[in-house]
């Protein structure tokens, strides 16, 4: 029954910080990988031209509406099928990277889009450079309500690390299932994992709220 | 593809299991969603209190993490729930915490006029609730609901992570055997593709149709 | 829980006891003193128009009155019971919000941006409350509002949604929704300050209709002041959440004494 052992927790706990390592180099990795990929995948679906933007928006919606452990399988079985060896971790962080792009590129679309038209028109009349115009203009305005978006998005990328525990990256969650299995004991390695996540994202939830107001505060926004 | 006609059968009871265990986690999340969202709503600390509670610590921490949880941990505590039950109400009380924030913020976004209308005509607060604030909170959330259902969609494939037979666990199985990886998990992804814009999406649509003209609104 | 026990009169005897009475009324809202020391009677059938600055006070009086609100002093009689307060050990104490459920079944009142329920009929937002408090049968109810709907002109807009009618006739429905309660006192929020100019006298004709046929008890807060002059039996004109001046509408209107009056009527006239 309900028996918690506290020894047993410190002897697993320097293993499971290790693990956490880990976790959090995946997420950030993944989310740079995303936040990159995301802003091309945007501003491709904003191109004019047809062929571009249609196939980019479908791919999109198709990454969107499907789960990202199937994603991470697919990734990871269907190189070796076709020849290309990828090892768990490029395997994870191409799913966890393209995934989370999607997500983000419609977080900096909802962004750029509620820029009002006219600062675009604004910018024409200047006649600034596209670049110009989207690096000096558009992506500042945007970044405001975008931020909340992608603040989530972090703290979720962090949470769905565990789903790279299932094709062998020693982040937190495989470490928990192999402490468990190696001592039969569940209970403290998976509530510990659960605490740990906890701790982490709780404060990253509240400082990027903080952060958020910040931003719209040294804007010039309510 | 004779690919499909060999293991169509296959993909399909997976996708049936699939379905069934989305029905039953949303509807055990509405049922949080709602009860949770008006908890975050009371004044009384208790009640907002343990909602917030129960809303971080679902909205924190990993579905996957939660499900193993709920199947291998909480018989521990005297609770064994056979994996097919374990398996919706993790993805249920996961998605119910961020369901809740869903119904507190279509609530919220009652204009205030209403609630002082329903008071001048003497309504109870929960007559007012019932009658007045709630079906218009509904239409509000509708959107929001819509992408909500689909996570819960994706989410479900994680019960596959404890021997559910859904399709992520068909896949998986007939990839093991057969090592046809792009055709496997190609189909599993396509299901999964259909059932959620081609199923959820046009429901939802249809949903905000029907919610529109009872409140009189033209769409 | 110490409940603190004032010793107002537990109820308001006599012959000419009026239908409303403010007794030294304060609202703050924090640091702001809104209503300060507010004494205000109104009697059975009287028709009070209540003007000012914004920022006077004015509307506060009849959110105090309809309890969507508590004030933070004195006291508030309707028909003679206290309203803000109820009885317990013989002393009054603060009302519980079922007393002032049971209260606010006195009062009507219709609001500014008239809130209809959007997601109900012209018809069933008249039902919905007589069935739902006052328990009336789906009949009774529907026949009441059906009366009230044609009184006020817009029985065949009945089975329409609000989002179908325009401003006058919302404004309208919303007042045969407060009606179907059957109110003693009827408060109207600046009713016509949302209304393009040529539906206002759709609404006026309805209030004045009110006024003298059926002698209902009324308070309305407007910016109509030839209307305020030509249909109510006092005017009360509020400054800094006190009267400043009150008194028939020709004698306010025509020769106001106090100077405050003076400058807001000649703002108000030079606007026009």
């Amino acid at each position: 029954m309900f028996d918690w052992r506290w020894e047993f927790v410190g002897a697993i706990l320097p293993r499971l910080f290790r693990a956490t390592g880990n976790t959090v180099l995946a997420a950030l990795l993944g989310y740079a990988i995303a936040m990159v990929l995301g802003l091309i995948f945007a501003l491709a679906q904003r191109t004019r031209f047809p062929l571009v933007n249609r196939p980019i928006r479908e791919f999109v919606e198709f990454i969107r509406s499907t789960p990202l452990i199937l994603q991470i399988f697919f990734v990871f079985y269907v190189g070796p099928q076709f020849g290309v060896m990828l090892s768990p971790w490029t395997a994870g962080m191409i799913a966890i990277g393209l995934h989370y792009a999607s997500y983000l590129s419609e977080v900096y679309r909802g962004g750029i889009d509620s820029v009002p038209k006219g600062q675009w028109e604004a910018a024409k009349s200047l006649s600034l450079s596209p670049v110009r115009t989207y690096s000096r203009i558009i992506i500042p305005q945007a970044i405001p309500p975008a931020f909340a978006g992608m603040g989530n998005y972090l703290v979720g990328i962090f949470k769905d690390t565990p789903m790279l525990s299932v094709i062998g990256v020693t982040e937190l969650m495989h470490t928990a299932n192999s402490i468990g299995s190696e001592h039969y004991r569940f209970l403290e390695p998976y509530t510990l994992v659960g605490l740990i996540f906890l701790a982490i994202s709780l404060p990253t939830a509240g400082f990027l709220r903080k952060t958020e107001a910040k931003i719209r505060h040294k804007m010039g926004l309510r | 593809m004779e690919f499909l006609r060999t293991y169509g059968p296959q993909f399909i009871r997976g996708s049936v299991t699939t379905v069934e265990q989305t029905f039953l986690a949303a509807a055990l999340a509405i049922l949080i969603a709602v009860i949770a969202g008006l908890m975050r709503l009371s004044r009384k600390r208790l009640l907002y209190g343990s909602a917030t509670i129960y809303i971080e610590i679902f909205r924190g921490t990993s579905l996957l993490v939660q499900v193993y949880w709920i199947f291998f941990v909480l018989p521990l505590f005297g609770l064994t729930l056979e994996k097919f039950t374990a398996g919706f109400i993790a993805v249920g009380m996961n998605l119910g915490a961020y369901g809740a924030e869903l119904v507190r913020g279509g609530i919220l976004s009652v204009p205030k006029g209403q609630w002082e209308a329903a008071t001048a005509l003497s309504m109870s607060p929960a007559t007012r609730m019932r009658r007045i604030i709630f079906p218009q909170a509904l239409f509000n959330m509708l959107p929001p609901w819509g992408n909500l259902l689909i996570e819960l969609l994706k989410g479900t494939a994680l019960v596959a992570l404890i021997s559910v037979t859904d399709l992520m666990f068909v896949a998986r199985k007939i990839n093991s055997t057969t090592y046809l990886s792009a055709q496997v998990f190609g189909t599993a992804l396509i299901l999964y593709y259909l059932m959620s814009r081609g199923l959820i999406t046009p429901f939802m649509r249809w949903l905000e149709r029907l919610m529109a003209r009872k409140l009189g609104k033209m769409l | 829980m110490k409940q603190t026990l004032f010793h107002y009169p537990l109820k308001l005897e006599g012959e000419h006891v009026p239908l409303v009475r403010f007794h030294k009324v304060t609202k703050r809202y924090g640091d702001l003193v809104v209503l300060d020391a507010l004494d205000l009677d109104v009697k059975e059938g009287e028709m009070v128009a209540i003007i000012g600055p914004s920022g006077s006070g004015k509307t506060t009086v009849l959110r105090m009155l309809m309890a969507l609100e508590k004030i933070n002093d004195g006291i508030i009689y309707v028909d003679g019971e206290p309203m803000t307060h109820m009885v317990k050990n013989s002393g009054l104490v603060w009302a519980d919000d079922k007393y002032l459920r049971r209260q606010r079944l006195n009062i009507g009142m219709c609001f500014q941006h008239f809130n209809l329920f959007p997601h109900m009929t012209a018809l069933e937002n008249c039902i919905e409350a007589p069935i739902q408090v006052l328990g009336l049968t789906k009949q009774d109810a529907t026949k009441r509002a059906e009366e009230l709907l044609d009184m006020v002109g817009l029985l065949e807009k009945a089975h329409e949604h609000p989002s179908r009618l325009s401003g006058g006739q919302q404004q309208r429905v919303a007042i045969a929704r407060s009606l179907a309660m059957r109110p003693k006192v009827m408060l109207f929020d600046e009713v016509t300050s949302a209304l393009d100019p040529e539906v206002i006298g759709e609404v006026t004709q309805v209030i004045r209709k009110l006024v003298h046929k059926h002698n209902l008890t009324m308070l309305m807060v407007t910016h109509q002041m030839g209307f305020a002059r030509e249909i109510s039996d006092r005017v009360c004109f509020f400054y800094d959440g006190k009267i400043e001046e009150q008194g028939p509408p020709d004698q306010i209107f025509g020769d106001p004494r106090k100077e405050r009056t003076q400058q807001f009527l000649s703002a108000v006239l030079e606007a026009n």
